[in-house]
């Protein structure tokens, strides 16, 4: 695109006095800098360090906590891993029907999802805690799989549609190369459009994982025992304890879950580039 | 121009590989086909002409039922597919296509594309379904592009791997639906010599394009329509030469006007 010399010429500049806007941008720029520097300085002025030390950064207190850690940390991920099988499994299922030819398996797909996604999580963990027990007569005795059925029901609800969006991504033009080729329609979703799908569904999926591993929190819910924690009741437990500290207990808490949930981002990212390599559509 | 090149399709030589007899599809209220008869013999090689919104697209897509027709029949190598108990996918296996927009497996690399179906469908072997396959890349020139993905290959190099894979199933008719149309000019040609040595090799064809050129010097036998119909049909020569309808007329004065003339069209 070869556009004449002369063209910009064309229309007369308009007085020396206006600024260009490259340099109107630098300057709104230096603003915004100065104003960060600001800003970060009044903070650091107002804040009274002696106490946030004491309170949130405090080491001993930190110390304490140590010991449980491992376990919590241990136990919150075997409860994501968990939940996250069950809606996985059940979300699948539930996606497929969506999509199914026959409708009554499309309404009572519709009919679960938008009741799951509708009532807080807290809700369906209480249930399983209390009502389920005595209303169905059924005892679960395995805390982590009371935790998995609760809170894996309810993240199928939201696995389900991420799985419906993705297979309805592919573009309809693989379905039909593969169906030229002679391919059954099961044949074309596993061979073509479940590993396409897969790639689109990666990143919203790892949001669910995420949000999974911060609903585990939610089993204090369940009525635990002394000895059954996670994170969340490490932290809670610091907090109601005698030997200080203040904040302390949660902030470290809150340090583990983002332990689990960063490099759980880094490897969906990885995940990403390398199942996307060269296969962008 | 032959009217029959010597079919190397095995048993029944004189069997019409498709036959249609009053063919309609509608979408909805609109009907698209108006009750079309064709009927293609072995070897033959038929470009279907005509303006955009004809029913050209979907006639093609009514060989393999990627469109289920609304009425009349269709009967391709030897099986009636529009008998609603038909297993489509065998007759699917032996019917090759090449859309507008390639459709290779985006997941997939060249020579994945190219066995998948081989091993899913046919149930060769890897070794087998590779050695096929490596054969039908080796003929659309690009062997040495096997491993690639096809979000690294041209679009003219994308049509001639589709055209590889659809190969690599040893189809007895081909499909091909405005195979040059989404593509670079000066990738076209490379896409037409390729199915011109197909049908050098006595492949059968049914060509949607807008390719005047190769539809004159390569089909046996040209098809016109316009909105959902046959107008006319025959010998290159005679329905792009000197066409008798006047509506064929009509379309060959736009499509082969000076100012859009296709080099060699003259």
């Amino acid at each position: 695109m070869s556009v004449p010399a002369s063209a910009p010429a064309a229309r007369p500049v308009q007085g020396r006095a206006r600024m260009s806007p490259r340099r109107r941008a630098r300057i709104s720029r230096g603003i915004q800098y100065a104003l960060l520097v600001v800003a970060l300085l009044a903070l650091a002025l107002a804040m009274d360090w002696d106490r946030i030390g004491e309170n949130i950064f405090n080491v001993d207190a930190a110390k304490a906590l140590l010991p449980k850690l491992p376990g919590a940390f241990l136990n919150t991920i075997t409860y994501t891993l968990s939940a996250f099988a069950v809606g996985l499994s059940l979300g699948t299922v539930l996606a497929l029907m969506r999509l199914s030819s026959v409708a009554p398996y499309r309404w009572i797909a519709t009919a679960y999802i938008e009741f799951f996604r509708g009532i807080p999580a807290l809700l369906v963990v209480f249930s399983f805690g209390y009502a389920v027990p005595i209303a169905l007569g059924v005892r679960i005795d395995s805390l982590t799989l009371k935790v998995a059925l609760a809170l894996g029901m309810v993240a199928a609800a939201y696995i389900a549609e991420t799985i419906r969006a993705g297979i309805q991504a592919v573009p309809p033009g693989q379905v039909e190369a593969a169906r030229s080729l002679g391919m059954s329609h099961g044949r074309t979703l596993v061979t073509v459009v479940i590993p396409q799908a897969f790639r689109i569904v990666l990143p919203p999926m790892t949001n669910e994982i995420v949000l999974l591993t911060k609903d585990t929190s939610l089993v204090f819910a369940l009525g635990l025992m002394s000895t059954q924690l996670d994170l969340t009741r490490v932290g809670r437990d610091a907090l109601n304890s005698a030997s200080g500290g203040g904040l302390t207990g949660l902030f470290v808490v809150g340090l583990c879950y983002l332990a689990i949930t960063i490099p759980l981002g880094l490897f969906a990212r990885w995940l990403e580039r390398r199942t996307g390599k060269g296969a962008r559509s | 121009m032959t009217a029959t090149a010597e079919g190397t399709n095995a048993g029944g030589a004189t069997a019409p590989v498709v036959e249609m007899v009053g063919l309609r599809k509608s979408f909805g209220d609109r009907e698209v086909l108006k009750g079309i008869d064709l009927t293609v013999t072995p070897g033959e090689v038929v470009c279907i002409i005509g303006p955009s919104g004809s029913g050209k697209s979907t006639l093609l897509r009514c060989v393999n039922q990627l469109e289920e027709a609304t009425g009349g029949t269709v009967t391709v190598l030897g099986t009636e597919i529009t008998d609603p108990d038909v297993d489509i996918d065998a007759v699917r296996q032996r019917v090759g296509m090449v859309f507008q927009q390639f459709n290779l497996f985006t997941h997939q690399t060249v020579l994945e594309n190219c066995t998948v179906a081989q091993r899913k469908v046919l149930r060769r072997s890897k070794a087998e379904a590779e050695e096929v396959a490596m054969r039908n890349l080796a003929h659309v020139g690009l062997a040495d592009r096997a491993p690639a993905h096809p979000s690294h290959l041209s679009g003219g190099q994308q049509q001639r791997v589709a055209i590889a894979r659809a190969l690599s199933m040893d189809p007895q008719l081909m499909l091909f639906d405005e195979p040059t149309s989404a593509l670079d000019p000066e990738l076209v040609g490379d896409v037409l010599s390729v199915m011109r040595a197909l049908a050098e090799r006595g492949m059968t064809m049914l060509v949607v394009t807008h390719e005047m050129a190769f539809a004159r010097e390569v089909a046996d036998r040209v098809v016109f329509m316009d909105d959902g119909q046959i107008v006319e049909q025959g010998a290159p020569a005679q329905v792009i030469g000197a066409p008798q309808h006047e509506r064929t007329q009509a379309f060959l004065e736009r499509v082969l006007d000076p100012t859009h003339q296709h080099p060699g069209t003259a």
